[in-house]
């Protein structure tokens, strides 16, 4: 295979690869052929124009869409993710650009829901508050009042805070985030790439889609860059600049490149 | 801290941030009572009322009518024991309307529904024919109308057609299985509860049966005793942990006032509100209804069931993406329905004494709905509590109560009780206008 891309630094396998992923609804060919690594401690930002196949990649990891063809690799392994709770078992964590918060509970109702946890057959409430408590604390999502406020009274910031600490709650190893800094202002945005920062040196394998390049170049070891449900480019941020991921994200190639991009070696050798 | 960030996501910055705050419910954030009390009244005027409305309804209803009625006889023990006793249909068909309604749902259907079961119940006890044991009746009853949600709610979740629609099938078609049910037997469809017999004396007394007095008190007290223990314990052990707790004097508040209503609810019971002999002590219907309320009430406040009922109404889309299965969550609650409407079916058989063609299911679903918004719960899903039907109910029947008292024709109980419904969604509709217009601006 002609994997000699990214992850090269990194000796270790990564801890999910995609390979080889097709994807249609209809007549329409949403992804075509997508390669993907996603090592862990490292966060991989994915680049693409509306349309690009974006979401609907990110969908298929997490289990929501069920791919055509392809394969995944989950730690070296070939597994099959059918269902998000399936995806939840391998420890993959999606938080989608709607947050999918519950606007009337709060948040601790929110982090623990679909794994609440029982006592005698009834909610153990106490018990799920301080555990809520503790991983906010431990991800410095300090500023909201209560952990038992409705979510629907959070700023825009707190509630992808919350989206993400309910992610981290579980035993996950992949956090994939849609848009976490979309409509954000300049202090939320900063508040949530840390977060992102934290998420990475705690060793998890992070997936950030994101349209804003700020973002990505300050938070990303890794960029991935889908063009009309192809992988283009895939390579570490070091390697990359901002016109060459424009490049890529509007063209599909890029003229500057000095080298030939890595990521379409690996899309060719895949396919 | 909420302060300082909320600038970034509306483009008022003292409005958004009024409305951070204001939002939070009053026992969360308060350290006293005073706390509480500022808390509360903040929310109140940001719309978030609450209880609030349905408990000046209860009041503003007991002093109108009151003042009007016939020698004040409003308040006295036996109109508001008759009061009780009359909401009582409208305060279990309310509970059974909240499992639609905190979905986002609606069912139409509960009103024939509810008569169904009240009708199998009157008929399968008959001496004459079938004989059924009271007991096995009331199953049969309750079990038929919870398979009738079930059927009704798996055509709204597999079939995926919407519940407006197939309910109201469901008003049609079970209007017309009532009638048909109604002609069983021999009594040219008029099935009654009277008679000597036992099983259609028990039948008959789930409304009119009443309670010993010393009895009463007794497990007054126990339950309040309970009840006040639970609070108290459970407060307590979450203050001791450093867990959002209300402050011990709002604890204590809330203890005196459910011992106060307990005990002005079974003083009054107890008053001989007989002309001539003696009638007095608790009926049944309210250990009934209470049974009712408590079983709903854990089951959607302490259970993950109850916790994925919320979800689903405030976010139908993230519960599905937190693996909740929604249709089998969703068709449950419709045959939860349909269930509490067949005790509230087989209650009004009680209140009635019998079946008959009269039974308006059509007016009895508008009231339950009526009751459970006038109570608090929201039309668009995920507020409200299983309490709302009840406090609502009592509304419901304070109006229909007191226009009888008056001597007021059917026709204007109709207008009055659509006019109350009127207000009371658009209480609803402005509050729900004012929690979602802070949070609309930071989506």
């Amino acid at each position: 295979m002609a994997q000699r891309s990214a992850d090269a630094p990194v000796a270790a396998e990564p801890l999910l690869k995609v390979r080889g992923l097709d994807k249609h609804f209809g007549a329409v060919q949403a992804l075509t052929k997508v390669d993907l690594d996603l090592p862990a401690g490292q966060v991989t930002a994915l680049a693409g124009d509306n349309g690009a196949g974006k979401s609907v990649l990110t969908k298929c990891i997490a289990g929501i869409y069920q791919a055509d063809n392809g394969q995944f690799f989950w730690e070296g392994h070939p597994v099959q993710i059918h269902s998000p709770r399936e995806a939840a078992r391998l420890g993959i964590e999606t938080v989608y650009q709607d947050l999918a918060l519950a606007d009337n509970l709060d948040i601790v109702q929110n982090m623990f829901l679909g794994r609440e946890r029982v006592h005698n057959g009834l909610l153990d409430e106490d018990d799920m508050e301080r555990a809520a408590g503790k991983t906010l604390s431990s991800l410095r999502v300090t500023t909201v009042r209560s952990i038992r406020q409705p979510v629907a009274s959070l700023s825009g910031g707190q509630r992808q805070s919350v989206a993400v600490a309910k992610a981290v709650m579980w035993n996950l190893k992949l956090v994939m985030l849609d848009e976490p800094t979309a409509a954000l202002g300049v202090v939320q945005t900063k508040m949530v790439l840390d977060l992102v920062r934290r998420l990475r040196d705690r060793g998890l394998a992070v997936m950030m889609i994101s349209h804003n390049l700020n973002d990505v170049f300050e938070v990303a070891d890794r960029i991935a860059v889908l063009y009309l449900g192809r992988m283009v480019a895939q390579d570490r941020t070091s390697a990359m600049d901002r016109q060459r991921v424009v490049d890529y994200m509007t063209t599909g190639g890029s003229s500057r490149a000095g080298r030939p991009a890595n990521g379409e070696a690996t899309t060719d050798g895949a396919g | 801290m909420a302060q300082a960030e909320a600038p970034e996501s509306a483009p008022d910055p003292t409005a958004a941030a009024q409305a951070a705050a204001v939002e939070l419910p009053p026992e969360i954030v308060a350290q006293s009572l005073g706390d509480w009390f500022r808390a509360w009244i903040a929310r109140l005027r940001a719309g978030e009322s609450g209880v609030l409305p349905v408990i000046a309804g209860i009041i503003l209803i007991s002093v109108i009518f009151t003042a009007i009625s016939p020698n004040h006889v409003f308040l006295s023990a036996g109109n508001l024991v008759n009061l009780f006793q009359q909401s009582a249909v409208f305060m279990v068909l309310a509970m059974a309307e909240g499992f639609a309604l905190l979905l986002g749902e609606i069912d139409l259907s509960v009103g024939y529904v509810g008569a169904v079961g009240g009708v199998i119940g009157v008929q399968l006890v008959q001496p004459t024919t079938t004989r059924w044991p009271w007991w096995g009746a009331i199953i049969a009853a309750v079990l038929v109308c919870g398979v009738i949600g079930a059927v009704q709610g798996t055509l709204i979740t597999r079939v995926r057609l919407s519940s407006l629609i197939v309910t109201l099938a469901g008003l049609l078609i079970f209007n017309g299985v009532m009638l048909i049910l109604l002609l069983l037997g021999p009594f040219s469809g008029y099935p009654s509860l009277a008679g000597d017999n036992n099983n259609l004396q028990i039948l008959y007394k789930l409304m009119w049966g009443t309670i010993d007095p010393l009895v009463s008190w007794i497990a007054m007290a126990v339950i309040v005793i309970a009840l006040g223990a639970l609070l108290w314990l459970g407060d307590s052990r979450r203050r001791r942990s450093g867990l959002v707790a209300p402050p011990v004097s709002l604890t204590l508040l809330k203890i005196a006032l459910i011992a106060v209503v307990a005990v002005v609810v079974v003083a009054i019971c107890n008053i001989n509100r007989a002309n001539i002999g003696t009638l007095e002590g608790v009926p049944w219907v309210i250990p009934i209804v209470l049974a009712v309320l408590a079983a709903w009430t854990i089951l959607l406040q302490k259970t993950r069931f109850g916790r994925y009922v919320y979800a689903i109404g405030g976010n139908r889309e993230a519960a599905r993406r937190a693996g909740i299965k929604v249709g089998t969550i969703v068709t449950w609650c419709f045959a939860l329905c349909s269930l509490t409407a067949g005790i509230g079916g087989l209650l009004y058989a009680s209140y009635l004494g019998g079946m008959s063609n009269n039974v308006n299911g059509g007016q009895l679903v508008l009231y339950a709905i009526a009751s459970a918004v006038i109570g608090g719960t929201s039309l668009f899903g995920g507020r409200g509590k299983v309490l709302h039907g009840v406090l609502g109910g009592l509304v419901i029947g304070g109006i229909y109560n007191g226009m009888y008292l008056l001597g007021l024709d059917v026709k204007y109980q109709f207008i009055v009780t659509g006019l109350v419904l009127l207000v009371a969604t658009t209480i609803d509709a402005l509050s729900r206008r004012g929690a979602t217009g802070g949070s609309a601006a930071r989506v």
